[in-house]
Order: C-alpha cells, then sequence, then structure tokens
C-alpha cells in the first residue's frame, strides 16, 4: 500500500472548541460529583454496605475493558501485519491510553479516601490482584505511550512490531486482571469463575471496538477526511464477530453456573426473578447489546453508517449493562452463610442489597467518558494520529474503485 | 584463674542443667500472657467461642456494648450506618426451628480481607487478629466484597465520639477489633464476651486458642463446635457451638 499520511486535526474551527467545551463541562460536572461525594462521605451515594461498589464501579470498569479493546485495532496491524489497520493503529493507541485515564480517574475519584493516592502507589500487596493490576495499568500507560513512539518517530518504525507485541500481550494481561478482580471473590456466588477472566477479554474486544469505530467515524467526518467502505465494512464485520463471541461467552458461564446446584439460586436471580438485574441482562446485556447489534451489523441494515454507529452505540449500553449486572447485580445476590435457613437481621441477611444510582454517581461516572473523549480530542489537535484519508484506494489497493 | 576438678565438675554441671532448663523455663514464660510492653507472637490466638443455645433472643447486649467501647454511632440510615457486630435470626427452613447468633469478624487464620487488601491495609496480627490499619487503608472497599461473613463496615460520613483506643475515619474500612486494646492491656476479655456475661447468658466466651488451659480450649476440647463456611478453609478465630 501507498505511505500513509498523518495529520492533525486543523482544530480552529467553532464546532472543535464547542465539543471540547462541551466534553470539559462533563468533566467538570463529574469532578463537582466527586466532590460532593467525598465531602459528605458515601451516604450521599446509592451505595451502602450490602452494594459497596455502584454506579462509579460500571463505567470505571466498563471503560478499563475498553481501553484494552480498544487497541486491538493497532495490534491486528502489527502484531499480525494485517496491513489494512495501520493507518488506523495511532489512533487505536490513542484511545487506549485516554479510555483507561477516564476509568481509572473515575475509580480513583471514587475511594473513600481518593487523596490517599500516593498510598497506593507506593504501598503493594502483592498477594492482592487490585495491587498488581495498579501495576498492569500503570505499565500499559507506558507500553502504549512507548508504541506510539515506535509509530511516530519513523527512524523507529521497524520497532513498531516488538512494541506491538509487548503492548498486546501486557493489554491480554490487563484485562485478565480486570476480570480476575471479580474472578478471585470466593465467597460471593455471582463471582468466582475462572471464565470471568477470558469472557473480559472477549467482551474488551466488542466494547473497545465500538468505541473506536464510534470516534473513528466522528472524527473523519468532523475534519472532512474519507473513510471508505473497505475500512468501515472489515471493522463492522469484526465487531460483528466479537459481540458474537461475547455472546457465546454469556451463554457458556451461565451454563456452567448452572450445571452447579449450589449455583442455581444466583442463576436464578440473574436469569429469572433479579427484577432491575434480570431486565438489565436480558434488555440490556444480550438484546441490545448483542442480538441487536449482530442483526445491523450483519444485515442489509449495516450497509448504512448511520445503523453501524447506531450498532455500536447500542454495544456501548449494553456493556454498561452487562457491567451493572455483574458488579452490583453480583453483589445484591444474598450471601450463602447459612444454607437451608431463613436468615434475617439488621445488616441486610438473606436478603437481596437495594441499591439506586445517585446523580452524583451516574456524573462522575459519565464523567469518565467526558474525560476520554476530551483527551483524545485535544490529542487529535496537537499530534498527527489521524490519516489525511481512508478512501479505499488509499488503504486497498485491489479496491474496486482504485 | 586456675580450677581444681571438684569447681570444674561443680561448674560444669550447673552449666548443663542451666543449658537444658533454660529453654523450657522461658517457653513457659512466653506461654504467660505478655505484658503490654512485649511484642505480639504467635504464641497466642485469640478467639471467640460462640453457644448459639444460650444466645437470647431479643437481647442486643453484646452489639450495645461493642459499639459503646468502640465509639460506633448510629446515623439513624440503616444501609450506611456501621456495624461492626450484629445479631442474626436462623429459621430452619423445613422444621422452623429458630435461633440467634451474634456475627462479627471471624479473624480468619487465612483472612480473604488480608489477601486482596491492594495496600496492605488489612493485615493479621501475629496473634490472630485481623484489622485495619487506618493509616493507608484508600477506602477502595475491596475487602468487603471479599469477606465471606460481610463483617465489614464502611464509614459513611463524619464520625464523632471517637475513643482514643479505636480511632474512626469516613472513608476507611472498619470492623471488629476484638477489643484488641482490651487484649493488649492484658484485660483478656471483649467488650462483647463481657456483656454477655453480665446478661447471665455465657453465650460468648473470649479466649487464647493455643492455651490448653483456657476455658475457650477447653470447652472446644470437649465439645462439638463448627466454623462459619468451612468448606472456605479460612480457620476461623470465631468458633459455633449449636448451629
Amino acid at each position: 500500500m501507498a505511505h500513509v499520511t498523518y495529520t492533525k486535526m486543523e482544530g480552529q474551527s467553532f464546532g472543535f472548541w464547542a465539543l471540547l467545551g462541551l466534553f470539559g463541562a462533563i468533566v467538570a460536572v463529574g469532578l463537582a460529583a466527586a466532590l460532593y461525594m467525598e465531602h459528605n462521605g458515601h451516604w450521599v451515594t446509592g451505595m451502602n454496605n450490602q452494594i459497596v461498589w455502584g454506579t462509579p464501579h460500571v463505567f470505571a470498569v466498563f471503560l478499563i475493558v475498553a481501553a484494552s479493546g480498544a487497541l486491538n485495532v493497532a495490534s491486528i496491524a502489527s502484531v499480525f501485519g494485517r496491513q489494512l489497520y495501520k493507518p488506523l493503529s495511532r489512533m487505536s493507541g490513542l484511545l487506549a491510553i485516554s479510555l483507561l485515564a477516564g476509568g481509572l480517574i473515575v475509580l480513583v475519584l471514587d475511594l473513600g479516601r481518593p487523596d490517599r493516592l500516593i498510598v497506593a502507589m507506593t504501598h503493594y500487596n502483592f498477594k492482592s490482584i487490585f495491587a498488581w493490576n495498579i501495576i498492569l495499568y500503570n505499565g500499559f500507560f507506558a507500553i502504549v505511550a512507548l508504541y506510539l513512539w515506535m509509530m511516530f518517530e519513523r527512524r523507529f518504525n521497524d520497532y513498531t512490531k516488538p512494541a506491538g507485541m509487548a503492548a498486546f500481550l501486557w493489554r491480554l494481561t490487563l484485562t485478565t486482571g480486570t476480570g480476575s478482580i471479580f474472578g478471585f471473590l470466593v465467597a460471593r456466588d455471582a463471582y468466582d469463575s475462572a471464565l470471568l477472566a477470558p469472557m473480559f477479554i472477549i467482551l474488551s474486544f466488542a466494547y473497545g471496538l465500538a468505541i473506536f469505530l464510534l470516534v473513528l467515524m466522528a472524527a473523519t467526518r468532523g475534519t472532512g477526511r474519507e473513510l471508505g467502505e473497505v475500512t468501515v465494512n472489515r471493522l463492522k464485520n469484526l465487531l460483528g464477530v466479537f459481540v458474537a463471541s461475547a455472546l457465546y461467552f454469556a451463554v457458556v458461564y451461565h451454563l456452567t453456573n448452572l450445571y452447579i446446584t449450589g449455583k442455581h439460586d444466583v442463576e436464578r436471580f440473574i436469569l429469572l426473578d433479579g427484577g432491575v438485574y434480570t431486565k438489565a441482562f436480558w434488555i440490556g446485556q444480550v438484546f441490545a447489546g448483542g442480538v441487536l447489534p449482530l442483526v445491523i451489523l450483519f444485515s442489509g441494515l449495516g450497509r448504512s453508517r448511520a445503523m453501524i454507529a447506531l450498532a455500536s452505540v447500542l454495544i456501548v449500553l449494553g456493556g454498561l449493562a452487562q457491567m451493572y449486572v455483574t458488579i452490583i447485580g453480583g453483589q445484591a445476590f444474598p450471601l450463602a452463610l447459612f444454607p437451608d435457613k431463613i436468615v434475617t437481621s439488621s445488616f441486610s441477611d438473606g436478603v437481596v442489597g437495594t441499591y439506586s444510582p445517585s446523580l452524583p454517581e451516574v456524573l462522575l461516572g459519565i464523567s469518565g467518558l467526558g474525560i476520554a473523549l476530551a483527551m483524545t480530542t485535544f490529542a487529535l489537535k496537537i499530534l498527527p494520529f489521524l490519516p489525511q484519508t481512508l478512501a479505499d484506494a488509499a488503504v486497498d489497493p485491489h479496491s474496486k474503485t482504485s | 584463674m586456675s580450677l581444681d576438678r571438684r569447681q570444674f565438675i561443680a561448674i560444669g554441671g550447673a552449666a548443663v542443667a542451666g543449658m537444658t532448663l533454660a529453654p523450657g523455663l522461658r517457653l513457659m514464660e512466653l506461654a504467660e500472657a505478655r505484658s503490654p510492653e512485649e511484642s505480639v507472637t504467635t504464641l497466642q490466638r485469640w478467639g471467640l467461642l460462640i453457644d448459639t443455645t444460650k444466645c437470647a433472643t431479643g437481647c442486643t447486649s453484646c452489639v450495645d456494648a461493642c459499639h459503646t467501647e468502640n465509639g460506633v454511632q448510629s446515623h439513624n440510615r440503616p444501609a450506611t450506618d456501621p456495624q461492626w457486630i450484629r445479631k442474626v435470626t436462623l429459621k430452619d427452613k423445613q422444621t422452623g426451628y429458630v435461633q440467634n447468633l451474634p456475627l462479627m469478624c471471624q479473624h480468619c487464620e487465612h483472612p480473604p480481607c488480608v489477601d486482596v487488601c491492594p495496600t496492605g491495609a488489612s493485615f493479621k496480627r501475629a496473634d490472630g487478629i485481623v484489622l485495619v490499619d487506618r493509616h493507608i487503608c484508600i477506602g477502595c472497599r475491596y475487602c468487603m466484597m471479599a469477606c465471606p461473613y460481610k463483617a465489614r463496615s464502611f464509614v459513611h460520613e463524619d464520625t464523632t465520639g471517637q475513643k482514643p483506643h479505636a480511632p474512626r475515619g469516613k472513608g476507611c474500612v472498619e470492623s471488629c477489633t476484638l477489643c484488641v486494646h482490651k487484649i493488649d492491656k492484658g484485660e483478656n476479655t471483649t467488650a462483647c464476651a463481657e456483656a454477655c456475661r453480665k446478661e447471665g447468658h455465657n453465650a460468648i466466651i473470649f479466649g487464647d486458642l493455643k492455651d490448653p488451659k483456657s476455658e475457650i480450649s477447653k470447652r472446644l476440647a470437649a465439645q462439638a463446635s463448627q466454623q462459619l463456611r468451612p468448606d472456605l478453609k479460612l480457620n476461623n478465630g470465631v468458633r459455633y457451638q449449636g448451629l
């Protein structure tokens, strides 16, 4: 293929500053919400002593998982040598960094003591998967930054492949770590499964690519760059495969649990009578986030850019629903302390935990997305992340239009 | 200095006797309750034995005593108020038989909260007491996710009426300390056990699980008892009878 020319976004237009202003406002509101939560204490949120991780964690974990998935496009180019994806690699790396930053900032701002971030960075309990994750997140920033440098600096272009390989292996480890935060919780019926680690990797493929596609379509459109059918179709089909794989993993995860008699109650809770969690699973995760996007992407509807964008938005919403079911639904189901007994206490023993998201939590969560998008928008202005054109003739010499 | 044979045998004999007896004497000394100046050792393992058959319906003396002792105050918000100890009522699904028991941190030998804590703020003392270091707890609540007993509470709002021996703070996680301040003063009891005894129920016995002469050890050796969630193999310091 021809040499790819990357250019910065001009970033002078009213539209650019308006967009940056919008994202900035979302971030400012989120920071104010975090300040409110920290000042008053967490009692002003929906979280309590039964549901200890709430909406901020839904957004944070979603963004962290999507971050590693967003890097896939670059990995396909560098590690698996697919030339078509090469012009997209820089933006893939950028989104990986910005999404992770957005997710981590939300996670940190929800801590009881966010002022002690330095403690988390200096005291490590190496038996804790959480401590390992802190190392994996920091390492991810460093490795992806290095990877981007190899891509940007022509003298170092030859090192793109080893750097891409390192980043690919690191991101697989990172998502394994994220899934294991839940997988290693032996006391809770909804977790305690080795399947969660590979499932999170598959989920990351779908969430990351959905966000990548949306940002790519918006950025090319906003900067008047051509985005050809070849690139869109390839990404669209890949997204469909990832969504199907995510559904497959959801089926296997629940079938595995259904085979284990001890887990029948929690499965019944999630799949049948868990109220909002059951709805979030079937309507959000399965239908909106899985079946509907698959129909759009693999039917004639998938020829429309607007429909592809809709499918991507649905995958993001389905992803948030999945995190809601996994994180909050998993906690809401009561701990099995006394089998064969009806348990009651002043501490919600034996009953489904109550939780309703509060406005500050939702605002903080959404601000994570705002941080990621603000970073991405600004970065596109200061460095040449986007190729001049993604027209079919430029990306694929064998395309019919060339 | 020169020694004759008689002196040599006398001094040598005394030295041998000293070397033989000293370790034993030293061990006996260590096995006694330590003074507050001494460091905590693994020679003790503190625990509780709870006889559910003696735990009275409607009695909350242990809960009240614990929360008074440690300055744990309610804000009349049950969902977010901390509870270091709670009364749990069990009703058998088949027979309808009702039991009561107090539930608190089980002071596991292999505590999941300690395993998952990213900073090491959750820790276990040498004598088996599981605690939170309030200086390095970042308030991530992962320990609460990991605890099989829901023994921990997050401090959701500003605290008032703190006790010097039980520092608490908004944004950190806390739980039963097994009245570590009493143990370190050599009082050998906990607020909950003391309150239960004063009520005349004697459902909670505190003691050293490693001291065969302690009441708790004797009871455990003579009668059946069980741990909660024994399948997790956490080897709890809190044992139950009559379940």
